[in-house]
Formats: structure tokens, sequence, C-alpha cells
């Protein structure tokens, strides 16, 4: 079926990239509310285009559901052409809608939020362009452009996470950002080039990198397919924050409150997701990388949720929770369930988004404090932020019917009929999530107010611009998942049936693998497909998936529970846990396991050492500065002192070498001719 | 086999002879005007080979060539000497290794 073509694909992304042009190249000059319009509007009028785009597609019949705009031909070079094209298939709606939408409230909200800063105007136009490259990631119908968006919103990361530059720790963490996603775009380049090596040739005359090019032929990718889905999960590991890259996110918390709810919830981080979902066509042929994304994602849950128990920085515990449930995302996908992992992508886009920017309002309330221990008793004094907040604890805790119940109970599911170990892990980290959330609205909200003297009495609820995407979210979070409604709970799960179309891949390729014999860990897939295809097995597990749903949900309620009873009746407990083993196992989650310093022993260090010893003080100062260009005078010069004695104004001296030169010649000239 | 006439190769021989003994006038000696009569000779030596083969093959250019040649080394001679006076007035002295100006 032809895909049907529809122009104003074209103008999701440049209204927001539009707007940040308009607002970089007017900098400084225009007053504040003409930008704050300029930049909410230009969001807004993206995310009118893409309902529009959802209604189109949904208007269409299930197998047709494609819209295309190809805006011009970008790269053409000889047999290989790549296009500025766009397209909307059922993941990229679902990803369009909730970028655009959860950035318009993030964008509303930075209204009140970066009220009277200096750099207003520069903040909002790098808002923009955020939102313009993630559009242009997951609006893209080909890998480089896919790129494009991804490298965008990586540049972004960096000019917004270092956006208060003067302070030096910020931009050192800007920095610290754009060089770890450096390394992970790197093997993404990589896969890449070597999907271009093994099609190019093969796929004559066609944009070989665009995905509907790509899942056409498989069976061309099948041979390396493991290294290629290796390395372009390397590339999601440096965006979307997974073991061993995710160092950076949490010191992307120097930008902006705001800016970590869009890196963290809308933008950037699901770009990893979003990317091995798209290309699951591709990991479906690899038992290994799934194995492998599957691994690293429960391993980084694991981590990411020991470290946020023990952090006292509201923003961090917010950041390992960030990295936590990315690693339940790439859990579901490396199980097969990429259904489900996009689904965690939206409802967590909604609850973290909301946690985020609850908590700048709490930061905002406090002047910039952001310790907990100096917070405490905020529930009479801000009674939005804490309502909100309280449902995005519950969302992401797993609490039915919260949005994040349905998403992290399918992800649990799907993991148990793949692997009971990684399920293991999983449920132990939805119970740890339960508890250190709650640890964070217990010390925030509840209690004796620990608040500085000073700024006790200047506690406020944040204003209207601030309060009202918190409710918006608020809801959100509570009626998100509800269009995942699980068939156990006499649902019928629409969102799997609507991305049931992208992902149909997967079972083909699983057809391929069980044909190739290669089935030892085929049937994750299987499993996989099972669950998003046929109806029958679902019924048939649905005993299974209510029993799991229980126990996941009774985890939560005690994960909760305890969080209360510790931090409000026993702290004993608490100071208790810390000491436990010598103090030892507090001690290394307090230090995050000191990846940081690990890394800067074996990486940092030495990089520095190579960089002063070889490449600047041998390569820089001695070969090119002293060899190359002071050599070059300096022998020059040696040469002219030589020939300086031959100039000794002799007139006789000079008439004896005039003969001489003439005797040489006539002696050469009688010999040779 | 003694040829009694006088024949080129007599003419060459002389004009080589006259002119190595210029060439060592200029090189060995330190008088200014010993070498500008060395060079004289270089001159004149140059212009007897002229000759020499303006007779030996009937070309009459030569003997014209010649002229020119007496002409401008005339000319020369009055500019080298009227600098030669200039600097005995200044120096006291036409000693070349006495003047170390074209140095600089």
């Amino acid at each position: 079926m032809h895909p049907i073509t529809v122009e104003y694909l074209r103008w999701i992304v440049l209204l927001p990239l539009g707007g940040a042009a308009f607002l970089g190249i007017t900098n400084r000059r225009l007053p504040t509310v003409v930008v704050s319009l300029v930049a909410s509007l230009t969001v807004l009028g993206s995310f009118l285009l893409s309902a529009q785009a959802f209604f189109a597609l949904r208007a269409l019949p299930t197998a047709g559901r494609l819209l295309t705009d190809r805006v011009y031909s970008w790269m053409p070079v000889g047999d290989l052409r790549i296009d500025v094209s766009f397209m909307v298939d059922p993941l990229t709606a679902v990803m369009i809608l909730f970028v655009t939408g959860v950035a318009f409230l993030i964008h509303i909200y930075s209204i009140g939020y970066m009220k009277g800063d200096r750099g207003y105007q520069r903040y909002f136009a790098y808002l923009n362009l955020f939102v313009g490259m993630m559009l242009i990631l997951v609006l893209s119908d080909n890998l480089p452009l896919l790129f494009v968006g991804w490298e965008g919103v990586g540049l972004c990361s960096y000019l917004l996470i270092g956006f208060w530059f003067e302070d030096l720790a910020n931009s050192a963490a800007g920095k610290k950002a754009f060089l770890v996603n450096r390394i992970g775009d790197f093997g993404f380049l990589l896969g890449m080039l070597l999907i271009a090596r093994t099609l190019a040739g093969k796929v004559g005359g066609e944009n070989l990198f665009s995905f509907a090019v790509m899942a056409q032929h498989t069976s061309l990718l099948a041979p390396v397919a493991t290294a290629i889905g290796l390395l372009l999960f390397m590339g999601a590991t440096g965006k979307s924050a997974q073991i061993p890259l995710f160092v950076w996110l949490p010191d992307a918390m120097a930008g902006p409150t705001p800016v970590s709810a869009l890196i963290h919830a809308a933008t950037m981080v699901t770009a990893g997701v979003y990317m091995v979902a798209r290309m699951n066509f591709l990991y479906v042929l690899t038992p290994t990388a799934m194995a492998v994304v599957a691994v690293i994602g429960a391993l980084t849950a694991l981590v990411a949720a020991t470290i946020a128990v023990t952090q006292d920085d509201i923003k961090k515990v917010l950041a390992y929770s960030t990295v936590s449930q990315l690693g339940y995302m790439f859990l579901a996908c490396g199980v097969g369930a990429f259904g489900a992992g996009i689904f965690h992508v939206m409802t967590h886009a909604f609850f973290k988004a909301l946690l985020f920017m609850g908590a700048g309002s709490v930061i905002h309330a406090l002047h910039h404090q952001q310790d907990m221990r100096y917070m405490g008793g905020l529930r009479s004094k801000m009674p939005v932020t804490f309502v909100t907040m309280f449902a995005a604890m519950l969302a992401i805790s797993g609490v039915f019917p919260f949005a994040g119940f349905f998403s992290k109970d399918e992800i649990l599911y799907n993991t148990f009929l793949d692997s009971k170990v990684l399920w293991a892990i999983g449920y132990a980290v939805a119970g740890l999530t339960a508890f250190y959330m709650t640890r964070l609205l217990a010390l925030t909200f509840f209690g004796k107010s620990r608040v500085d003297e000073e700024h006790v009495h200047e506690v406020h609820e944040s204003p209207l611009s601030m309060t009202i995407p918190l409710m918006v979210l608020g809801v959100l979070s509570l009626i998100g998942g509800w269009i995942g409604w699980p068939h156990f709970l006499g649902g019928s799960n629409r969102f799997e049936t609507w991305l049931a179309p992208v992902f149909r891949h997967g079972m083909e390729g699983e057809a391929m693998a069980h044909g190739a014999e290669n089935a030892v860990h085929a049937s994750a897939a299987a499993h996989a497909a099972l669950a998003h295809g046929a109806e029958t097995a679902v019924h048939a597990g649905g005993s299974t998936e209510l029993a799991l749903a229980v126990a996941s949900l009774a985890l939560a309620l005690l994960g909760i529970a305890v969080g209360f009873v510790v931090y409000l009746r026993r702290l004993d407990v608490a100071e208790a846990a810390r000491r436990a083993a010598g103090g030892r196992l507090y001690w290394l989650l307090k230090g995050k396991y000191f990846v940081d310093e690990i890394y800067e022993a074996l990486i940092v260090r030495p990089g520095y050492w190579l960089s002063d010893i070889v490449f600047f003080r041998f390569t820089d100062a001695g070969l090119i500065d002293g060899v190359l260009v002071n050599g070059t005078a300096r022998s020059l010069g040696i040469l002219g002192s030589v020939l300086r004695l031959l100039q000794n104004g002799m007139l006789r001296w000079y008439a004896y070498s005039f003969t001489l030169g003439v005797l040489v010649i006539l002696f050469y000239l009688v010999r040779h001719l | 086999m003694f040829d009694a006439s006088v024949g080129l190769n007599h003419y060459l021989l002389l004009s080589v002879l006259l002119f190595v003994i210029g060439v060592a006038g200029v090189i060995f000696r330190r008088n200014a005007i010993i070498m500008f009569m060395s060079i004289e000779l270089m001159l004149t030596s140059v212009n007897l080979t002229i000759l020499a083969y303006s007779r030996y093959l009937g070309d009459h250019t030569g003997h014209v060539l010649v002229l020119f040649v007496f002409a401008v080394a005339a000319a020369e001679a009055a500019v080298g000497l009227a600098i030669l006076v200039e600097l005995f007035r200044k120096r006291d002295t036409v000693d070349v290794d006495r003047f170390r100006q074209l140095m600089e």
C-alpha cells in the first residue's frame, strides 16, 4: 500500500526550529512577553499538528498507517540517496504527541521559573531548538537524519546543562554530558557505517538507510545483526544513560530544573529507547544483542535505584530514578516487548516531568535549596505541588490505577516470561523505587520544617504558570496509563494494538530465527510476539499476569509504607541501616559506587597524561612547534650564517670564486658535451 | 713538421695566454690600477679571438664587433679611472683589500 503524503509533517519540525532561529537571532532585544509567546506557541503548534497527524493516521486502515513527507534530497551521492524525509507511523505518532505535549507544558512552566533570568531569551531559544531536534529524531524516516536529531539533542543538552555557565561546575557538567554522549555516538556511527557496508550495492538506487528499506532487507542484515545491534546500542547507552555511560545524567542536574524535566522526560534520554524500538526488525534477528540490552537494562535499573536511596539532593534522587526507569525500558526492549518499553517511555514522560517540575517548584520556593535535609513540612504551604507530586510518586511506584502501574507491570510480565532472574531484579527495583520516592516525599513535604529560619516565612506556592502544568501532568499521571488497560483486567490494551503494526517485523524476524535454529534465546521475542499479537495467548497467560500484578502492587505498597514509617516515625531505623555492615554499604551507595572516581582514574587521568605528554609536549610543542615551525626558521638561519661568510667584501675573493665557478662549468661542459 | 706560417691556433693560444694573465692579475694583485689593466688585457684577448675567427671564416662582422668592444672598453675605462681617482682622494690608497664596503 502506498503511504500517504502530507506536507504538514515538516511544519511539526520547522515551527520550533523557526522559533529557535528567531529567538536566537534577536537575542536580548525582545520583550519577555514576546519571547514567551513565540517559544510556547511554536511548540503548541507542533503539538496540534502532531494531533492532526495522529487522527489522520487513526482514520486509516491498520495495515496502511503511514504518513510521509519527503522534503528534499539531502545527499544524492552515486547510488546512495539520503533524503530529508519525515514519516509518521503509530510509533512516531506516540512519540511526537507526548514530546510536543510535555514540552509545551515545560515551556509554560519555564515562563514562571525563569522569570527575571538574564538569559531568558537565550534559554527559550535553546529550549525550542531542543524540541525541534528531538522531533527531527523521531520523525525521520532514515538513520542519517535520525542521527542529525540525535546529535542535535546532544548539542542542546550541552547548551542547557551549562546554561548558567558563569559557574564553572555547570559548564563542566555540560562538557561531561557532551563528551560521554560522544563516546556513544561513535558506536552509533560505526553501526550506521556497518549497515551501509552491508547493504551498499545490494539495494540498488534506493535510500538504503531508510527504515522501510532496511526492514525489507533483514535477510541481508542478518549475518552482521549482532554487531550492528550492539554498536547502535552503544549509542543508546550514551544517550539514554545506561551502564557504562550513565554518569553524565546525574551531573546534568546543573541545568535549570525545567531543563532537567525536558531532558529526563520528553526528550533526549528517550531517544535511545526509541531508536532500539525503531530498529526492532534488526534486534529480533540477534538474540545476543537482545540479551545484552536486557541485562544492561536490568543492571542499570538496579544500580541506579540503590544509589537513589542514599542521595540527599532532591534532583539527584530524581536523576538516578530516571536512569533506573530507563533501565526498565531497555529491559522491556531486550525481552522483545518493544511496545511495553515505549508505553513506559510515555507514562514515565508524564510522571517524571511532573516530579522534576514539582521539585523545581520546591527549589524555587526555598531560594535554590536542593538538599532534602533542609526541607520538610512543606505540605500545607505548597498544596498543589504536594498533591501533584504525590500522584507522580504513586505513578512511578506502580500503584494501581496510576499510569506507572500499567507500563511497569507489562514490562515485568514480559520479563517474567523470558527470564526469572531479570524479573527478580526488576521486581526488587520496583520495591526500591517505591521506597526512595516515598523517602523523597516524606523528607520534603512531611514532618517538621527544617527550612532556614530566614526563609521559612517566605515559602509560598508557585505562580499559576508553574502550577497549571503540574496539575495537567498530575491528571496525566493518573489516567495516562489507561490507554494500555490490560486484558486481564477486562481492558483491551489499545496501546499495544495501536503499536502492533510497527513491531510486526518482530514476529517475522522471530520466524526466521527459528528457521535458522537459532532459538536458544528466541523464546523471548516469541513470547513477546504472542503477548503483542495473538489474543488467545494473552488470555492463557492472564492468571500469571494477574498474580504478578498483585505481587508488584503489594511490593509497591510495602515500599511506600516502609518509606513513610522509617522517615516519619522511626528515623533511628534509617540511622541503623546506614551503620549496617560497618557503614560500608552506605558509603558505597552514597559514593555512587565511585563510578565517577573509577572513570577519573582509568580514563580521564590517562587521557590528561596522554594529552599533556604525548599530544601537547611531544607532538605539539616538540614536533610541530619545535621541529616544523621553529626548526625551519632555525635551519634557514644556520644556512644564512654560513653563506654570510662568503660575502666578505673582498673584491679579489669575489673574482677568485667567480673564476673558479667558470672553470667548474667549463670542466663539466668539456667532459659531457 | 714545423710549420713556419702563422695559423688560427697560434692566435688562439696567444689569446688564452693573455686571458689567463689577465685573470691572474685580477685575482692576485691588490693594486686597483693593475687590476684595471688586467681587465683591459682580458678584453683585448677576447678581441684577438674574435678577429682571428673573423679572418679564418672570412666574415667581416667580427671586425665591426671589435670596434664596438673598443668603444665600450674606452668608456668603461674612463668611468673606472674616475672612480679610482675619487677613491684615492678619499682614502689615500688604491689597495682593494682596504675597501670592504661591498660586504654591506
